[in-house]
């Protein structure tokens, strides 16, 4: 019995070296520290995406694959192989965002991803993606936590939409200088975008001389916002309201601060979270005259009129939110990469690196995007971060600062 | 036939008694104890360092009531089936949702549209309303008759799945037929503005809906205690066997009943668009999980124990933050109201099992 195994362990061992040799001179041998996609002569390169494409937030994540969507149509193939999207959901919550990742690692042949929209889908799948040794660029996760190496940060993970750092400070600018208002409150519903936002916000308010009298936070899904809003009417009541939060919640809070003791007269602000026509219907009437903080949109370029003119073309409307430009820049640092790190065999058959991935998109510098010329940290924050202040006038976003 | 037990044996069995109830009855005790701490101590924090005034006190208590009213409704839904089939409707939230969302795209926005619903507020809100409690109960039936009737003799377990399941397909069809996004529902010129009582000034809308729930209530109470019908839903649920010998028809009794609950959650469903202005597809969880816990809060089975338990839910979940937790110094209280709530249940069912208002139910029933 015991010879038999011997003999048996033997010829196992003696197949598995022949094997190993048996290849022919010229097989590829993956040096990369983590692996290698291959593509086959004539097959897809894939890469796939992971945004809000159900739900209240469904305009935010459909716009930006609308980005993906387009990039991946000027680009037409790489290296010869045609590109193909997989696009997945990541449900503006930090399930979705996991489920989304585990879907995405269980496929070999995905070379990258881009996603997520929302950033409390980003922390969960940034671990994810980091772990099977994938590379995630995303259009429009903002929290500064996302990309600071003491919380949330992996390698792999990178962004091209600005760090809520910028957008944060730039509407306390706003509202003390524009407006000329003293006193504020911040609202978030527990989201790492939300809070994070509302949190530099109230720092920068506070630091440039203002007085924050309420910081405090709603539940995803709360419809009834009046008790948390006499709260808020009780400890000021400010003359300024700024709740960074997704649509659902932010329409609940813009309708009812209107009928709370206290403050009719307050202004209210959102942010990028809530520009969108899902969003515009969501406040109604109740949000004339309110202030958005988000990406300055105001773009030039040839690359970007061909962009709108194929964005119209294709879905037969102007972008519905805001990162449609952000999500293309995405894609085309992606697709600039494969190109750049890919070893191609002389019948066509692709290998890319993972590691390689990583350190050429880390590495990006000078890019020239539609938001700007992008250049990423060692902590991906890719962004050229330009904010502006819009105002609902006449049912409408109209940019207003700077 | 039962043995008599032996002075020793009994004395055994009583001493692994209270041994049993000695290290439970500890751990409830501590439990009773920290979270009326927790309460006394925030609330008298809060009431020393009072940052409200009286008015804004009274508005909390008045949204809590609007509030609880809502779940009130629904909560009628769960109670009244538990009662009958002893079984835990999850679909009952999306009943809740679906009249609503019909009657908001196919009547609310069309005549808000047309200015319809500003010349005749009343007739467009009684029509909104029969047509959402004509959709509520037509879903509620079908269910009933397609996912819940072939399993009325299955284990338990079985129907409280597929009422999950039927939750999800609700869910998903509504989205299919109106899709993902939030509609908003028109704002009504007569119910905009406020009205002054007591001090404060109270929402039309909030007007509306207490006085609406107070008459459905009512109204359900005389349907439940006087009609023939509620009598027969009485009488099912006491003894489904014994009934049909009585000549009840069992299964049109049963429909009934889920009928009559979601013609409850219809009705709430108009009052939440009236209030909040906006539906959506996914707007029944919520509401429904609230719901079925002021149910079991007030003691599930008990009519009138899901409207008191609608009503608690409400003030706990609008009153307990500022009162409890601001007291305490916890930052963003407000974040925490569904703790407050579900800690309440807890609290509540420790020193009453059976709820508020409920029975204790019988062995065969439980």
């Amino acid at each position: 019995m015991k010879r038999t195994f011997i003999v048996l362990s033997a010829l196992i061992l003696a197949a598995l070296v022949l094997s190993a040799c048996g290849g022919g001179a010229a097989e590829f041998v993956c040096e990369d520290e983590i692996g290698c996609v291959d593509y086959a002569p004539g097959d897809p390169v894939r890469i796939a995406s992971a945004l809000v494409i159900s739900g209240p937030n469904t305009d935010l994540g459909t716009d930006s694959q609308y980005g993906v969507e387009i990039a991946m149509e000027f680009r037409e193939e790489i290296l010869g192989h045609p590109i193909e999207l997989q696009a997945e959901d990541d449900g503006c919550s930090a399930e979705g965002g996991q489920t989304a990742g585990q879907k995405i690692v269980s496929d070999p042949s995905i070379v990258a991803v881009v996603g997520t929209s929302c950033s409390g889908a980003g922390v969960p799948m940034s671990q994810v993606i980091s772990d099977a040794g994938y590379v995630m660029v995303s259009p429009s996760n903002t929290a500064p936590s996302l990309t600071d190496p003491d919380q949330a940060f992996n390698p792999g993970y990178l962004r091209t939409a600005h760090n809520d750092k910028v957008q944060g400070r730039a509407m306390a600018t706003f509202a003390l200088e524009e407006l000329g208002v003293t006193t504020a409150a911040a609202i978030h519903d527990g989201d790492p975008y939300t809070e994070g936002l509302a949190r530099v916000f109230a720092d920068s308010f506070e630091e440039m001389g203002g007085t924050i009298v309420d910081f405090t936070a709603v539940n995803k899904g709360d419809t009834d916002m009046r008790p948390v809003l006499t709260s808020v009417a009780a400890a000021g009541p400010p003359e300024f309201i700024y709740y960074p939060v997704f649509t659902a919640e932010g329409g609940f809070l813009t309708k009812q601060a209107k009928e709370v003791a206290g403050l009719e007269d307050a202004t209210l602000a959102a942010a990028d979270g809530m520009i969108s026509d899902a969003a515009l219907d969501a406040v109604g009437e109740a949000g004339e005259g309110m202030y958005f903080s988000g990406p300055d949109l105001s773009f030039s370029g040839a690359i970007y009129e061909s962009f709108i003119a194929a964005y119209n073309d294709k879905y037969g409307t102007d972008p519905i939110s805001v990162f449609h430009a952000h999500a293309f820049d995405a894609a085309n640092m992606i697709f600039d990469c494969v190109e750049e790190v890919a070893l191609q065999d002389e019948d066509g058959t692709l290998h890319v690196g993972r590691q390689a991935m990583r350190d050429c998109l880390y590495a990006t510098s000078g890019f020239q995007g539609i938001t700007g010329t992008l250049t990423c940290d060692e902590f991906g924050d890719c962004a050229d971060p330009k904010i502006s202040v819009s105002q609902i006038q006449g049912g409408e976003y109209v940019r207003i600062w700077p | 036939m039962e043995l008599i037990p032996t002075p020793l044996n009994a004395e055994s069995e009583m001493r692994a008694k209270l041994q049993d109830t000695d290290i439970i009855g500890i751990i409830l005790w501590i439990f009773r104890a920290v979270i009326l701490v927790l309460v006394v101590w925030g609330t008298i924090a809060a009431l020393l360092d009072n940052p409200y005034s009286t008015r804004q006190w009274l508005d909390f208590i008045v949204f809590g009531i609007a509030q609880g009213s809502m779940y009130a409704l629904i909560a009628i839904g769960y109670t009244l089936v538990y009662g009958v089939l002893f079984m835990i409707n999850f679909a009952h939230g999306e009943f809740f949702m679906s009249g609503v969302m019909t009657a908001t795209v196919f009547l609310a926005g069309p005549m808000a549209a047309s200015g319809f619903l500003n010349r005749n507020p009343i007739l467009s809100l009684l029509i909104i309303t029969l047509v959402s409690m004509a959709v509520s109960v037509l879903v509620a039936v079908v269910t009933e008759r397609i996912a819940y009737k072939p399993l009325r003799k299955a284990p338990r377990l079985v129907p409280l799945i597929t009422a999950i399941g039927a939750s999800f397909f609700w869910q998903y069809f509504f989205r299919g037929l109106f899709g993902s996004e939030v509609k908003p529902f028109p704002q009504l010129e007569i119910l905009t503005g406020t009205i002054p009582f007591l001090g404060t000034d109270i929402l039309k809308t909030h007007v509306v809906v207490i006085i609406v729930t107070i008459i459905m209530l009512v109204g359900l109470n005389f349907f439940i205690m006087r009609t023939k019908i509620g009598k027969a839903i009485r009488a099912v649920a006491e003894d489904k066997d014994v009934a049909a010998l009585m000549g009840i028809d069992v299964d049109r009794t049963v429909t009934i009943t889920f009928a009559t609950g979601a013609a409850m959650a219809g009705v709430a469903g108009v009052l939440f668009a009236l209030v909040f202005r906006q539906v959506h597809f996914f707007m029944g969880f919520i509401p429904g999980i609230k719901a079925f816990t002021a149910a079991v809060l007030g003691g599930i089975g008990s009519v009138p124990g899901a409207a008191i338990g609608g009503f608690f839910l409400g003030m706990f979940e609008s009153v307990g933050p500022a009162l409890f937790l601001e007291g305490l110094g916890i930052p963003a209280p407000h974040q925490l109201k569904d703790v407050i709530a579900f800690t309440m249940l807890v609290f509540v069912l420790i020193f009453r099992p059976q709820g508020i208002l409920g029975e204790r139910l019988s062995e065969e029933k439980a």
